[in-house]
């Protein structure tokens, strides 16, 4: 079993109530998870426990077989877990190009280098040429992100997640908060994620859950009740209390 | 035994006036988000216009107390009006560039008004001396000082807790804009509180011009120690304040007796630890 | 939509080009007015000397208050130790070749700063400010207490320098020291313009805009403002040694909240972010010191006050910051 990314016995309470209650799960390069769940599931307090800004109780976060749960949250990136936000967290003031020059310096180990100027380094501006071209943003390149469009900032969000070459694709509502007009673009981009990359996704929109995922995770009061295939998720009886005990109305998740 | 004793009065003394000047920066600073470096000018405006009264107009201490409350009152509310106003929500930079501006001000017209000399507050004949308390004798001054702190403190808990103004003042510490969604004005409470705030700027001004000597440059001399009240109790928290006031006090106090050739170095560096030690504040929101 | 995709790459790939020709500029205005100030001032070098001395350490706040985004009212602190390490060199050491000085100068500020950054950012908003405020009286304190070494309240006099390269006396009329501070400024100008654009400078003002996301790509937030205070700890100490070569005395002035404040001052009203921003506010506000403090002494701080009130309301961005501004809005009108 060779798992790039595993979660073992994860546990984490607040006060007494068990946000996390003994959450498993191990992830393959190429696999493609979504982390479902209805409101208060948990699914924030297991990303947080996940990247590091938050500390276990107790369990175990392991990164291509090493433990990484003594490590803080800039160790794991640099171990290759990177995470997209749910709310975009861009610098308003920069260009997409320097978001994604950041990124790529940044993997190399050069983002401290006091001389030069990254325009000036053909192997970084290849990268980022490429990338931004693959998500169809060359031509705002050089434009600053406060006069880009919203569905075009989570292009760029997933544009600097992918510049930091991970091994594991944290992506938190990915298409969050974008118009439907929109949302086509960034399904094409997480189809055309690169092959060999583990990707959890955390999601609402079913549609989009079935349309991406092989494997979808259903947590519940901060378990994990279903670990299978899409097509069964929605026969699973658990899987149907949990929802439509809370959520009467949640007709399209059931 | 004699100093030690000596040291806890003053240090109460003078922990008690921290928390009058103070308070009223906490809870405005709770409220408005304000930093707000003029706070301290407030309280120098304050000992001025009582000194002036007492001193050069002959009035009673009351009288003059009074004077000084509500005149820097009427000095500092245009200012809020003017100024403050435009920068609720502006970025740190902006407030702290405006607010060091205003405390500059405040500080080149004192100087030019009143000249650089210290400026002393005549006391009235009932807090000259001292009280005779069988095993110590105790400066009348400093049992007023502290019973005013004693007093602001309980008033201030009354306002804040028992009252319909307390109750819309804490709504709109808590989240100004659900308050307001909830039909508090929350431009009077702004208005009212940072009167309020000025006035007992003042009234520590007055009553501590023994401790903290009323001069030109007192506005920035105590800056930085009226701002650590807050930041270490915690903006608009009074017990976090008074326990703040308190070991700042005693420390301040302490080094004075214990090391006097050293001057304020052990405050600043004992200030510089708590921070660092309580970068979040003993008891509160400060640092959101 | 292609015009606009056009003028975005070409201003992409002519960047470097022209960024290049702004330093040169950039240069070539420091020397012109370095001429212009000789020629116009000559029996008053000293003042321009100074004024180049205070304009480092406006570039040197401008590092962490303009690029990265701390408020700080302490930073005379690196200045006011450069100077001090650099005096008491000559002083108590016999170092008293300039050149040695000044790197004395610039080691005592980058351990100023070394220890002022690990303080300072310990904290953030409020406490931070604290901070600031509280370490620039503490060192001011310790260099007061600390007489012996530092001259406490009287200054720490007899700094005689050696002539500089061995051949040019520190003369009556300051000359070789101007020349010292103008050379000074600008090797320092254009090594600072390498760094703000450099991956380093970019990942600075990455820390200002939103610390989380840089943690999110595997950078520390708080490394990079540690070597940024370290730097900046370097070029006001090269100010603060400056001085104490020029002037010959080091007073505790050097380390005094009213300079901190000061030097915010110069940095707000030349426009933060920007190192042509910080000259600018320098050389303004201290010939309007020397103007307003000769007519009428008792207003100065009036003055001062008055003045950032007004730049707060009225230019946010700054004299160079709002002038660049404007020149851009035209550039860009015109297209």
């Amino acid at each position: 079993m060779s798992a790039i990314f595993e979660v073992r016995n994860l546990k984490r309470s607040f006060g007494g109530l068990a946000v996390t209650n003994d959450v498993s799960l191990a992830m393959a390069p190429g696999d493609r998870i979504a982390l479902i769940g209805p409101n208060g599931a948990g699914k924030t307090t297991f990303v947080n426990l996940v990247t590091g800004n938050l500390t276990p109780d107790s369990g175990d976060v392991l990164i291509g077989g090493e433990s990484v749960t003594r490590i803080d949250a800039i160790g794991r990136v640099r171990r290759g877990l990177v995470r997209s936000f749910q709310v975009t967290r861009l610098f308003q003031e920069m260009t997409p190009a320097e978001h994604v020059a950041l990124a790529v310096l940044q993997r190399d180990g050069r983002a401290g280098r006091m001389f030069g100027h990254f325009l000036a380094m053909p192997e970084v501006m290849a990268e980022v040429a490429e990338l931004l071209g693959k998500l169809g943003l060359s031509e705002l390149m050089h434009r600053r992100v406060s006069k880009i469009a919203y569905g075009q900032q989570r292009l760029l969000e997933i544009a600097v997640a992918l510049a930091l070459k991970p091994k594991v694709l944290l992506l938190d509502e990915p298409a969050a908060g974008v118009p439907q007009s929109d949302t086509g673009r960034i399904e094409q981009a997480l189809a055309d994620l690169p092959a060999d990359l583990a990707v959890l996704m955390i999601e609402h929109d079913m549609d989009l859950v079935f349309r991406f995922a092989r494997r979808v995770i259903v947590l519940a009061a901060g378990t994990i009740i279903f670990d299978g295939s899409p097509s069964e998720v929605t026969k699973d009886a658990r899987v149907r209390e949990a929802y439509l005990g809370s959520y009467a109305n949640a007709g399209h998740a059931a | 035994m004699q100093t030690v004793f000596s040291i806890a009065v003053d240090a109460l003394a003078y922990g008690m006036v921290l928390f009058v000047i103070s308070i009223g920066l906490s809870v405005t600073m709770g409220l408005m988000r304000v930093v707000n470096l003029a706070h301290g000018a407030f309280a120098m405006i304050g000992g001025y216009i009582a000194s002036y009264a007492a001193r050069d107009l002959g009035l009673g201490y009351g009288f003059a107390v009074l004077l000084a409350v509500f005149g820097t009152i009427v000095i500092a509310v245009p200012i809020e009006r003017l100024l403050y106003r435009r920068i609720y929500g502006a970025p740190e930079l902006t407030q702290v560039l405006m607010t060091i501006g205003i405390t500059f001000c405040i500080i080149g017209i004192a100087n030019y008004a009143f000249g650089p000399t210290l400026k002393t507050v005549p006391l009235p004949l009932a807090l000259q001396g001292s009280v005779d308390l069988g095993f110590r004798s105790i400066a009348t001054h400093r049992i007023f000082a502290i019973a005013c702190g004693l007093a602001v403190a309980a008033a201030l808990w009354y306002l804040i807790e028992k009252t319909a103004f307390g109750v819309k003042l804490r709504a709109a510490v808590d989240n100004a804009a659900m308050a307001a969604a909830l039909g508090v004005r929350t431009e009077i409470v702004y208005a009212v509180s940072f009167a309020v705030a000025v006035g007992l700027a003042a009234l520590g001004g007055v009553v501590g011009a023994e401790l903290l000597p009323v001069e030109p440059y007192y506005a920035l001399r105590y800056m930085v120690t009226f701002l650590v009240v807050v930041s270490v109790g915690g903006a608009g928290s009074i017990p976090g304040a008074l326990a703040a006031c308190l070991v700042l006090g005693g420390i301040d106090t302490a080094g004075r007796y214990l090391v006097p050739e050293f001057g304020e170095f052990f405050f600043y560096l004992a200030v510089i630890a708590i921070v660092c030690v309580f970068p979040r504040g003993l008891a509160g929101r400060a640092g959101q | 939509m292609t015009m606009a995709t056009m003028n975005d790459a070409l201003a992409g790939a002519h960047g470097k080009g022209h960024k290049l020709g702004r330093d040169l500029a950039g240069l070539a205005v420091i020397l012109g007015l370095a001429v212009v100030g000789y020629l116009l001032f000559p029996n008053n070098l000293a003042l321009l000397t100074r004024m180049t001395a205070i304009a480092l350490l406006v570039l040197s706040l401008d590092l962490v208050t303009g690029y990265c985004g701390v408020a700080t009212l302490g930073h005379a602190a690196l200045f006011g130790t450069g100077a001090y390490a650099s005096g008491i060199a000559a002083v108590h050491f016999g170092i008293t070749d300039p050149l040695l000085m000044l790197a004395c100068g610039i080691l005592g500020g980058a351990v100023a700063g070394l220890v002022c950054g690990v303080v300072i950012l310990r904290a953030h908003g409020l406490p931070q400010l604290v901070l600031t405020i509280a370490l620039i009286h503490l060192f001011h304190e310790f260099a007061n207490k600390a007489s012996s070494w530092t001259g406490g309240s009287d200054g720490l006099a007899g700094i005689a320098p050696d002539p500089l390269l061995g051949h040019f006396e520190f003369d009556l009329w300051g000359r070789t020291a101007y020349v010292l501070g103008i050379i000074l400024l600008a090797v320092v100008f254009a090594l600072l313009r390498l760094v703000v654009r450099s991956p380093f400078g970019m990942l600075c003002r990455g820390v200002k805009e939103d610390p989380i996301r840089i943690r999110a790509m595997g950078a520390s937030p708080k490394l990079a403002l540690m070597k940024m205070y370290v730097i900046s700890g370097a070029v006001a100490g090269a100010g603060g040694a400056l001085n104490a070569i020029s002037t010959q005395v080091v007073g505790l002035d050097s380390l005094s909240f009213t300079l901190s404040a000061e030097s915010l001052v110069m940095l707000v009203l030349g426009g933060t972010g920007s190192l042509f921003g910080a000259l600018t506010g320098t050389i303004v506000f201290m010939f309007f010191e020397d103007i307003v403090s000769a007519a009428n002494p008792f207003h100065w701080l009036t003055m001062v006050g008055a003045l950032l009130i007004a730049v707060v309301l009225f230019a946010p961005k700054g004299l160079y910051g709002t002038l660049a501004g404007l020149a851009a809005r035209r550039r860009e009108a015109r297209r």
